[in-house]
């Protein structure tokens, strides 16, 4: 799979296996490159990772707190049988998807600037193929990304949050899998755009609605038709829905496999869409 | 070496480059001398590979441009008009990012970087973020970053575009010192005379997507013909034009004579004017219609040679106009070239 999508439809080329190799190595040490930048931009640029962090923890702790406090979402038979979940754990999930939500849409559209400072045509004019750039930087959007939400999963121990090591594997990757669909997102919407005002819409129109729309505050049990069939729209919703069951052993509407499902179905169209995009793109 | 043929690039009904054929040979240092807006750049992104042409093509290295983008991305190096680093990286880092993205085999990867850290004097800085570095630090990085991979052709896009002079004249020294110690083939673009004449082994001329002139600096400026004296006569003084114009066009050493009586300026274009110049002062003084004040001896710039072709390009052109109907109007041309003309 993986190397179908590195050599991208260069089929005669793979007849040949010994250059093939040393060509998938080259490509290999390319993409290496192109994530160790991500990864150290990201570590020195301490504001980001702050902001970032922040955001979320008020959302767990205000939010979380204070509807907590009032609102007694769990009256219905399915959450009835366990009393320990309160709304802040309830809620826990759906806030570390808003991390990896924030984290990988901002990731993926900061090519953008990229552009901007003409780092981007520096390595466009490099021999790296288009599919390992954007491999690169989707796999920089997933460190960090990984790295947020771990953050926060270390503040799970303070709201009473239980983790096993099957639970780990699997939150680690549900959040890998849900950041890579979203750093693609990202990184196709930002190599549509050639200003950084579209950066204002990608906030309002794509990030807030995936998080708001992924039952991440509200159980999906209820919903009014219309916005039932937006929260079936957004991957983020199985993300959530995955977490829960595995951090809470709360069963949503969705089954586990359904919810993992529909995330790899995700990444993989999504990284496609991106892969072409980037094919596309204009380098200056 | 570098053969562009019957080279078009359009975007929508703007034609960018007009029918370009160009050679440059082997370890040359060909410049592309224009106006803002002239194509300069398109070119040069062209011949790089990150712009397709809308028809002909280039071979760089013998790889085409159309055919075969990755062999001539690697071999080729290239300076970008505006710094493309990653300021939030050090020096080092980013050289080291370009080294593996360009493959440079990992034994030699070190070496390298520390040879180009070297070459562009910036081994003592190397660790420090680029963000911390001056204009001048930039440029030179980006240089470097460019010879890393040890490539044949180089082009340098505006390689000293808002340098301070000093900065601007050692970035000189080092392009001169990089051509004679790396053996590569350099392409370089600017709007400065002065840099492509002193720079440069062939010039070509560019304007409106169009190659106007192409020649040595040498011989386009001997095109021009002999050396100019300039003159600043008295303006009070009554001036007897046609006099001097028929006196001083009697001596065989003039070619020609351009005089303004109104800004009381004299131009005349001479052969051995060092030698030459006490002969016109004694006619000019013997015709007691005129003072000189000041004397200015000078060889012929290639802002004469700029101005020269580029009317000789305005005239040929408005011909085109009228028989092609073309709306595209000539005015602000030459405000356009004033620049050229005050420096």
């Amino acid at each position: 799979m993986m190397i179908m999508i590195l050599k991208g439809g260069l089929w005669k080329d793979m007849l040949n296996m010994e250059t093939n190799n040393k060509w998938i190595e080259l490509e290999l040490v390319k993409l290496y490159a192109i994530w160790l930048r991500e990864f150290k931009v990201f570590l020195r640029e301490k504001s980001r990772l702050i902001a970032s962090t922040f955001t979320p923890l008020l959302w767990l702790f205000v939010i979380g707190e204070g509807f907590g406090a009032t609102t007694d979402l769990f009256g219905t038979a399915r959450f009835a049988a366990d009393t320990n979940i309160g709304y802040q754990q309830f809620i826990f999930p759906g806030i570390i998807c808003m991390s990896v939500i924030f984290t990988s849409v901002f990731f993926g559209s900061y090519i953008i600037w990229d552009r901007k400072f003409d780092f981007l045509k520096s390595v466009m004019v490099a021999p790296v193929s288009r599919t390992t750039i954007f491999l690169g930087k989707a796999f920089g959007g997933m460190t960090t990304s990984l790295i947020q939400a771990a953050i926060l999963l270390i503040v799970g121990f303070v709201i009473g949050i239980h983790y096993t090591p099957l639970s780990m594997v699997f939150i680690v990757i549900i959040i890998l899998l849900l950041s890579f669909t979203l750093t693609s997102l990202g990184l196709t919407l930002g190599s549509h755009m050639e200003s950084l005002e579209g950066f204002q819409l990608i906030v309002s129109f794509v990030v807030f609605p995936l998080f708001f729309l992924s039952g991440a505050l509200f159980p999906l049990d209820n919903l009014p038709t219309w916005l039932s069939i937006l929260t079936t729209l957004d991957p983020v919703t199985y993300a959530v829905g995955a977490l829960r069951e595995v951090m809470l052993g709360i069963t949503g509407i969705n089954s586990f496999a359904m919810n993992i499902g529909v995330l790899l179905l995700s990444a993989v169209s999504l990284g496609t869409v991106g892969v072409l995009s980037f094919r596309r793109m204009r380098a200056v | 070496m570098i053969t562009i043929k019957n080279l078009y690039k359009k975007y929508d009904n703007v034609t960018v480059l007009n029918d370009i054929n160009i050679k440059v040979f082997d370890n040359e240092v060909f410049g592309l001398l224009g106006p803002n807006g002239a194509g300069k750049t398109t070119l040069i992104h062209i011949l790089a590979t990150l712009i397709k042409p809308t028809a002909g093509t280039a071979t760089v290295n013998g790889y085409d441009i159309i055919k075969n983008p990755s062999e001539v991305r690697s071999s080729i190096g290239i300076v970008f008009q505006a710094p493309s680093s990653d300021d939030m990286l050090s020096g080092y880092e980013n050289l080291k990012l370009h080294s593996l993205l360009y493959a440079v085999p990992k034994e030699l990867r070190e070496k390298r970087i520390s040879e180009v850290l070297e070459l562009v004097g910036l081994t003592n800085r190397k660790d420090d973020q680029v963000k911390k570095y001056s204009g001048g630090m930039r440029r030179r990085l980006e240089i470097a970053r460019g010879l890393l991979h040890k490539p044949t052709v180089i082009f340098l896009d505006e390689p000293t575009l808002g340098l301070d002079p000093s900065s601007r004249e050692v970035m000189w020294k080092y392009i001169n010192r990089l051509v004679k110690d790396e053996k590569i083939t350099l392409i370089l673009t600017t709007h400065y005379m002065e840099e492509a004449d002193f720079l440069c082994d062939r010039i070509g001329i560019i304007d409106k997507g169009m190659i106007i002139a192409l020649d040595s600096p040498t011989q386009l400026k001997e095109g021009l013909g002999g050396e100019v004296i300039e003159m600043e006569l008295a303006k009070k003084k009554y001036v007897d034009k046609e006099n001097i114009d028929r006196l001083l066009k009697q001596c065989n050493f003039v070619r020609k004579v351009d005089l303004d009586t109104k800004k009381g300026s004299l131009l005349i274009y001479v052969d051995d004017a060092s030698h030459n110049l006490p002969a016109i002062l004694k006619i000019l003084n013997n015709t007691n219609s005129t003072e000189v004040e000041s004397v200015e001896l000078r060889s012929p710039t290639l802002n004469d040679v700029f101005l020269k072709f580029a009317q000789r390009h305005i005239t040929r052109k408005q011909g085109h106009d009228d028989e092609d109907d073309d709306n595209d109007s000539e005015g602000g041309f030459m405000e356009r070239y004033a620049q050229y003309g005050n420096k």
